[in-house]
């Protein structure tokens, strides 16, 4: 046994089944994701990336296999032999552990950035407004959107309320973000602006996730490439096993038609 | 064409000093002269026609008991719309709970409520007395605290109050559901996976948005309510159109009492459709890029624009600028 890492944010995830009806979408999914380190998962369309995210803080509930953090199971609590589904309030309060960046955004239109970045660390976590105002506008300017804090949603370009979301999901201080797809909803001169954020972000030590069809930001920035196909995880290794060397069918054929 | 070659185009802008006219448009000038006439010929028959007896008019707009019965309308409606809207929000809640019981009650309800006519229901309230001659207040099925005649608690105004509102829910809690079938699923969960808690979601995330949709159709609904409370004439409550009949029997002065209610009931939906105006911009923010300007503002700009126009055509500035 090797020593427990003391870092926040292992994720484990073993034997994850689920069915969308009679549609098996993963089929026995086992990974484990090391505190701070940026894992990147690709796959083709389909193949249940977004399921596999979504499962991970629950948002989906899984038939089979379960999700842990730190060792805490995710929405279940154990008593010997027995799993209990959790309370809607505990399970509330594990998700504020996970941040979660939506592909399509999915700021509050109704809101201002800042208000978008407010709200969660004020209503879920019952902390100081004033408090977590200061923090925001510093988030806010971390992602380089320091004058835009009274800005609504759709009064931003596409770049920018994806780089809100991210501040949105950093202001709980989650010990893992997620990334569905964070930039393809983007146009191109876009893309950029926001993966530089990623990868900042990527330095700092937070365990993320990260969905995505970017290869060029995975070589870069991903510490582990996990390819995923038709509800498997098909091979998985460094930027440079994966990318430069691939062993599967599979991953070949999909290198070949994005790279 | 002359003109354009022997000057470089780069040098400046060859559309300059030009004079615009604009457009004219005929068939626009025809209708609105059509439609002046007959505007002209209907103020004229209502002016110089005596037996619309507007003196008469004039003379019981603000009689006393006529402003009372303007009064209990108004009571009348915002009592109905607030209790109406606050049982349809909690019904279109029940009725996208998980729970199957919640769902049904709620289903269940929309459906009677729905399906009765009103003037039924107000009569139905207005003899509960004889259905059940006290109410308690205790525990179910247990021992009870205190009981109440029915009569005394449901007088006229009550059974009133329980009618339209009850009525007035059922409605409601469909234009609720509506409101927030229409925020985008994305939404909820996005709240959800920030942890906010549910009670959170609904009154911060997702019910302000739904308003958008749920504004004109509830606003709707009020004016609709102001005329609809006539209906409550069937147990003599003395609200505007039961006031006005009773003083034409007295009188006899059917035209111009009818004429007297219909005023008000204008009176009132303008001032609920200048506060919809309102209500409507605030809900706006954020689901527009920029928010229409209000009437006041609007004046203004145009006020400006027109001396501006005036200002350059008087001082034969070039129009293009
Ligand atoms: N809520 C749902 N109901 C039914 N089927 C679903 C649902 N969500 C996903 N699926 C199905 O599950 C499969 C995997 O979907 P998923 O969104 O996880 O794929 P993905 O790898 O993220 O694809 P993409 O790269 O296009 O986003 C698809 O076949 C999809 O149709
Ligand atoms: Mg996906």
């Amino acid at each position: 046994m090797t020593a427990v890492d003391a870092r926040p944010g292992r994720v484990e995830v073993h034997g994850v089944h689920k069915s969308f009806g009679a549609h098996e979408v993963l089929h026995g999914v086992d990974l484990v994701v090391e505190p701070g380190s940026v894992t990147v998962v690709l796959g083709p369309s389909g193949s249940g990336k977004s399921t596999l995210l979504r499962s991970i803080n629950h948002l989906e509930t899984v038939d089979r296999g379960y999700v842990a953090l730190d060792g805490e199971l995710v929405g279940y609590r154990r008593r010997g032999d027995v799993l209990h589904e959790l309370k809607e309030r505990e399970l509330l309060r594990q998700r504020t552990r996970f941040g979660f960046v939506f592909q399509s955004f999915n700021l509050f239109p109704h809101l201002t950035a800042l208000e978008n970045v407010v709200e969660a660390p004020v209503s879920a976590q019952g902390r100081n407004r004033r408090e977590v105002e200061a923090e925001a506008r510093e988030l806010l300017a971390r992602v380089g959107l320091a004058d835009k804090a009274g800005a609504h949603p759709r009064q931003l370009s596409g770049g920018q309320q994806q780089r809100v979301a991210i501040a949105r999901a950093l202001a709980m201080k989650p010990a893992v973000l997620l990334f569905d797809e964070p930039t393809s909803a983007l146009d191109p001169e876009l893309v950029g602006e926001v993966l530089s954020v990623i990868t900042d972000l990527a330095r700092t030590g937070t365990t993320m996730i990260v969905v995505t069809h970017e290869i060029g930001f995975a070589r870069q920035a991903a510490d582990r490439i996990v390819f995923m196909d038709e509800g498997r995880i098909v091979e998985q290794g460094t930027p440079a096993q994966v990318l430069d060397d691939p062993q599967h069918e599979r991953t070949k054929a999909f290198l070949a038609k994005v790279l | 064409m002359t003109l354009l070659e022997h000057r470089p185009v780069a040098e400046a802008n060859p559309y300059e000093g030009l004079r615009v006219v604009k457009a004219r448009h005929p068939g626009r000038w025809a209708a609105t002269a059509v439609v002046a006439v007959l505007l002209a010929m209907v103020a004229n028959s209502l002016i110089t026609n005596p037996r619309w007896e507007w003196g008469v008019v004039w003379a019981y707009l603000g009689e006393v008991s006529i402003v009372e019965g303007v009064w209990m309308t108004i009571k009348l409606t915002l009592i109905t719309a607030v209790l109406g809207f606050a049982l349809g929000t909690v019904l279109a809640l029940m009725r996208l709970s998980q729970s199957p019981l919640l769902r049904a009650v709620s289903w269940g309800y929309t459906w009677v409520f729905r399906s009765v006519p009103l003037i039924l229901q107000l009569l139905l309230w207005y003899n509960l007395a004889y259905l059940y001659q006290t109410l308690d207040v205790g525990i179910p099925f247990g021992p009870s605290f205190a009981s109440f005649e029915t009569l005394s608690l449901i007088d006229k105004f009550g059974a009133a109050i329980l009618g339209l509102g009850l009525h007035q829910a059922a409605y409601s809690a469909e234009i609720v559901r509506a409101g927030i079938l229409s925020v985008d699923q994305g939404q909820h969960e996005a709240a959800a996976s920030l942890g906010i808690p549910r009670r959170r979601q609904s009154t911060r995330i997702v019910l302000p948005q739904a308003m958008r949709t749920i504004v004109p159709t509830a606003v709707n609904e009020v004016i609709g309510l102001f005329k609809g409370t006539s209906i409550v004439y069937v147990l003599a409550l003395g609200e505007l159109f039961y006031t006005v009949s009773v003083i034409y029997g007295r009188t006899q002065r059917v035209l111009p009492m009818l004429v007297v209610a219909a005023i008000w009931y204008v009176v009132l939906t303008t001032v609920v459709t200048v506060i919809q105006f309102y209500v409507e911009r605030y809900y706006a923010r954020g689901a527009v890029r920029t928010l229409p300007p209000t009437p006041l503002q609007r004046l203004r700009g145009n006020l400006t624009a027109g001396l501006a126009r005036v200002r350059s055509t008087s001082g034969q500035d070039p129009v293009t600028r």
